[in-house]
Order: C-alpha cells, then structure tokens, then sequence
C-alpha cells in the first residue's frame, strides 16, 4: 500500500499549528485554574474577571491608542513610498526600497534595542510616543508591500485620461488614484493595526512601564492564578485578529475587482 | 484632395530621445483640420510616441509642435485642445458611465442638468443611450471603446487622438468600429488621428497615412497613392504585398524609362506615373501588386502581355486562391491573387500556365 506522505506532513503541519490555537478558548471556558485535562465544567468567569480588570482596560487602551496611530502613520508613508516606487523610476529607486523592507528581516530584538540606544543617547524619554515610533518601523515594510501591489495594478493610462480630460495632478490623485487604491489603504491599514496590536519585543523595550496588551499578558503569566484569565483574552485577542485579517483581506480582493487585474495572492 | 483646408497640426523637424535611443528622427508633417490621418508602422517606429508628443505626454527633445497655429511646448495635456482614447481605453472602473463620460465637464460652468443631456447627446452618438447608469466595470470591450470615444467627445476637441483603438476588439467588432469611426469622423468633422499597425485598417479609415518606419515618416499620402505608387519597398512591402522583378533602366527621355525586366523583357514606362525613389546603386527593382496580374486559364486572351509560369504553390481562402508562381526567365516565385469566380478551377502546384499582365501596371523603384 502506498503511504500518504503529503498528507500527513500537511496535517501534521496543521495540527502543529494550530493546536495551541484551539486550545485556549478550550480552557478559557474550563472552571479550574489548572491547564491540564480532564475539563472541569464550563465557565464564563475567566471573561467577567478580564472584563472587570482596571489594568487590563489601561493597557487595552494603550494598545488601541498604539496600534491605532501605527496604523494610520505606517501607512501614509508606506502609500508615499509604494506610489514613488511605482510612479517614478529613479536611479536609487531599488536600493531605497531595499532598506524601506530591511525591518520586515531585521531581527526585532536587535531593532529595538538599537532603537532603546539612540532614544536614550538623544534624551528623548520612553514613552507611548516611543513605542509608536518603533512600530512604525515595524509596520511601514508590510504597509509597502501591500500598496505597491496596489498601485501597480493601476493602469498608468487612467491617470492620463484624467489629465487629458482636463484635472491637475492633485484632483486626479483625489478623483482616480486615492479611489482606487483605498481598498489596499485600508487593507494596509487592518494589518498594520493587527501587527501592532500583538507586538512584545519593541513595547517591552521602549515601554516606559504603561502596560500594553501584549506587556500584560507576559507579566500575567508569571502567576498561575493568572492563567485562565489569559486563556479568556487570549481567546478575545484571536477572534479579534481573525476578524481584522478577514477584512483586510476582503477589501485587497475589492480593490483587485475594482481595477479589474487578476489576483496574484496575498496574504491571506 | 485636402489641401485647402486650413493646417491643425504642424510638425517641424521633432526630435525625441530617451537616453541614447532616438525615438523620433525629424519627424516634419502637417496635419489638416478635419482630417482623418493615420500614423502607420510596425511596433517600435515612434508612432506611438508621436501621438502623445500631440497629446502632451511625452516631451520633445527638439523641433516644434504646432496645435491649431499654437506652440504647445509649454502646454500640458489637461490644457491642450486635443482628447485621448487609450489603447486600453482607461475607463475609470469605479465610476459609472455616466459619470465617466461626463468627467471631463467637472469645471464647465454649465448646471447639472445641462451637463447631464450632453452626456445623454454623447452617449447616443456612440449608441449607448440608456447606458448611463452602469458601472463602467460591466461593459463589454466594445462599449468601453464607444464609452472612451463619446467621453473624449463630449469635450469637442480640436483633435481626437486613437491609440490603436480597435487592436483589443475580435475581427468582425474590428470592421463594425472602423465604420462607426469613420461616421462619427463625419458626423463631428473634427481632427482624428489614429495610430495603427494595422495597414489594412489605415487604408481603410484615412484621407491621409504618413508610413513611419525607425522614427521617420517614410512615406505620406492618400491611401491610394500610398498603395499605388509606393516610395520604397519597405513601403511597398508593408502596405500590402508586392512582387518584385530586377530590372536595367536602358534610356530616360521624354518622359519615358526604357527598362530590361527580368522575366518581363524590354518595356517602356511613364516617369510620371510609374517611377518612384531615389536614383541610387543598387540597381533598379520593378514593382507590382498581386491583382494586377492574372493567370489565364484555357483559351482566355490576354489583355495586354503573357508570360509562360510554372505554379510553385497554392493557398485557398474560400473567395481567392494565391498562387505563388515562378515566371519563366526569373529566380524567385511572385504571388498572384486570383477571385475564385463561378466556374474557375484552383490549379495545382506543378502546373504549366500563362500569365497575363500589362506594363501599365508596373512600378519601378530606382
């Protein structure tokens, strides 16, 4: 008999994957403060206690106030520089956009704390703001690739026709361009959020001791009492990224059907 | 046949390079108002970049420009008397019709409604009445042709600019549109200017073709002349077919040219009519279209002269048969065209056969 070998390497794959997945909203409703089966009988508590803790609702806000302007300033510049990229050809076009992509590689670790070095060398205090800028830099390489897919499937001619039909460059960027290209803006835009939302290494760094999401949930788990509440956000936490990837999906796949090209993939 | 109209576009020895790579070589041309004029020529030989040099897309590297009288040097596009249709036709996808045709009325002063029957009036010029309400992303590549044309329209252009307009639509759509662009060249009487590599479709739409071969305009004419009396034989060649004889010009006077044709003999010709090119080196080649020669089938009589052929091939194409024949005394086979008529047989490769022709229909290219 022939063995299957593809098939199960792909569901090994996939239960490696995703097991640890499935597993915390499993003991998210378990009524024990242990993670160990047999299950215990169903519970809500684990919610009501992250729903009722004060700082998990500070670093909740923190985390949307970080995620929130990472997002929206990742991807001004990444539409800047995915529309120069495209637009335009210069001489230093691919070594620019070479060092733009750098971060997506760089290990984080080492990004940080280079960025912890200058930071303190410059005087400038840790802070939320620190953090922001961090995940910018983070978050900028992912904003580039997902808007130079974006521009370049734009028909450069469209923008021709607009001039020819009378508009300046800054009414054709308003009427042609940005319409066209909003979908991957917002696309752009629900990853870079989600990237932010979940990131350790830069918050730990360049946090000045304002708790993050993802600060707290590392220092929750210290505790084992702690646990259970971790496993209920924890929950929260991926219904929350599945539902935002989702959308940034839809709206990259809007964005191809609007300019009419064929998908070339994406990350979802 | 148009010369008394007044110029639109005057171009006057237009340079073009990108980088090290000359586009346009001293292009000098002018264009009549009203006229339908086509830049015609193979991929690569600058049509393209001349038509948007019009346009205001593409800058030039010397020479001058002239629209309606007007230096446009310093003029862009969105300020230019002349409108666009796209080879991709650039339909804006997110826009409805409507909208889309009548983008280009944004700063009109008109009111909306005013603004709106013009976009109705354009839309039934291109028989999309009734069109205006859907999404541009919905059409058919016909009607995103006719949304293009009645968008770029709508405007009232001094010119009209078509980049390979109709090379996107299927065979029969082709033909339907090259009519369609001809009624509306006369229904609107403006300036088109279409750029084709499709000489079939030139000869067809055009008052006026200017062949452009490696940045040059190689040759500008009607399209009658253009096919008639061609000025070199890459002309010759790209226009159509045509078959060619060496050929020794023996004496020139009064008017006529003694020529020894290969295969054809001594002949005498018109210098007026039928001589064309340069005098140079190489020696003269005598020209002449598939049609104007003809095999004669059993006990037909030849209108003029005959020469003894062997047939070398056969394509059948339902209305015509080509036969590639070799003349008696020649090296190399010439093609005739033959319209399969009632009656006429389809010869087969090997046979012995006559063939009529006349020296009429000569050309000799010096």
């Amino acid at each position: 008999m022939k063995i299957p070998v593809l098939r199960i390497y792909t569901l090994g794959y996939l239960l490696f994957l995703y097991c640890p997945i499935v597993i915390l909203p499993i003991f998210a409703f378990n009524d024990s403060t242990a993670l160990a089966f047999p299950l215990q009988g169903f519970t809500t508590q684990w919610f009501h206690n992250v729903w009722n803790d004060a700082v998990l609702a500070k670093a909740l806000k923190n985390s949307l106030l970080v995620a929130g302007a990472t997002a929206v300033l990742s991807t001004i510049f990444g539409t800047l520089a995915a529309r120069a990229n495209t637009r335009y050809q210069f001489k230093a076009a691919a070594p620019l956009m070479g060092l733009i992509m750098l971060p997506m590689v760089l290990p984080e670790i080492i990004m940080a704390m280079a960025l912890l070095v200058v930071l303190l060398s410059v005087g400038i205090p840790l802070s939320l703001f620190t953090i922001i800028l961090g995940h910018v830099l983070v978050c900028t390489p992912f904003a580039v690739a997902i808007l130079t897919s974006a521009f370049q499937s734009l028909d450069k001619s469209l923008e021709e026709a607009a001039y020819d039909l009378g508009e300046g460059p800054f009414s054709t960027f308003r009427l042609i361009i940005l319409p066209l290209v909003m979908p991957g803006i917002i696309s752009a835009m629900l990853i870079c959020f989600t990237i932010s939302l979940d990131e350790f290494i830069v918050a730990n760094f360049l946090g000045s001791g304002e708790p993050l999401l993802s600060t707290f949930i590392y220092g929750q788990l210290r505790s084992p009492k702690n646990v259970p509440n971790i496993m209920a956000l924890g929950t929260i936490l991926v219904g929350v990224s599945v539902i935002l990837l989702a959308l940034a999906e839809f709206f990259r796949r809007r964005g191809l059907a609007r300019t009419g090209v064929k998908d070339s993939g994406g990350f979802l | 046949m148009t010369s008394d109209k007044p110029t639109m576009i005057e171009f006057q020895d237009v340079q073009k390079y990108y980088g090290d790579y000359h586009a346009l070589r001293g292009i000098s041309a002018t264009i009549q108002a009203g006229e339908f004029f086509s830049l015609l020529g193979p991929s690569g030989c600058g049509k393209t970049t001349l038509l948007r040099t019009i346009a205001g897309f593409e800058g030039i590297s010397s020479g001058v420009v002239l629209i309606d009288g007007k230096d446009v040097a310093a003029v862009p596009p969105n300020q230019r008397p002349t409108n666009m249709v796209f080879q991709s036709y650039a339909i804006f996808p997110h826009l409805t019709v409507a909208q889309n045709v009548g983008f280009g009325l944004r700063k009109d002063p008109r009111s909306a409604a005013d603004k709106a029957r013009a976009v109705d009036e354009a839309l039934a010029m291109v028989g999309l009445s009734g069109y205006g309400g859907r999404a541009a992303n919905a059409l058919s590549g016909g009607q995103r042709q006719r949304v293009a044309l009645a968008r770029a329209l709508i405007l009232k252009p001094k010119v009209l600019l078509l980049d390979e307009p109709l090379s996107a639509l299927d065979k029969k759509l082709r033909e339907n549109m090259q009519v369609e662009l001809i009624r509306l060249q006369r229904q609107v009487g403006i300036t088109f200017i279409l750029v084709t590599h499709d000489q079939e479709e030139a000869l067809v739409m055009s008052d006026r073709i200017a062949v452009m071969f490696e940045g040059q305009i190689a040759q500008l004419d009607s399209p009658e002349r253009l096919y008639r009396l061609p000025k070199t034989r890459a002309v010759a060649n790209f226009i159509g077919t045509m078959n060619f004889l060496s050929a020794n010009i023996l004496s020139e006077a009064a008017g006529l040219v003694e020529v020894d044709v290969q295969g054809f003999g001594r002949l005498q010709l018109d210098a007026q009519k039928q001589v064309t090119g340069s005098p140079s080196a190489n020696g003269a080649t005598i020209g002449f279209r598939p049609e104007t020669a003809t095999l004669l089938f059993d006990g037909q009589q030849p209108s003029d002269r005959e020469t003894m052929a062997t047939v070398e091939e056969v394509v059948y194409y339902g209305d015509m048969t080509y036969y590639d024949v070799l003349l008696d005394g020649t090296s190399a086979p010439v093609r005739l065209s033959m319209r399969n008529v009632f009656g006429r047989p389809v010869l087969d490769i090997g046979t012995r056969t006559r063939v009529g022709w006349s020296p009429g229909a000569l050309v000799l290219f010096r």
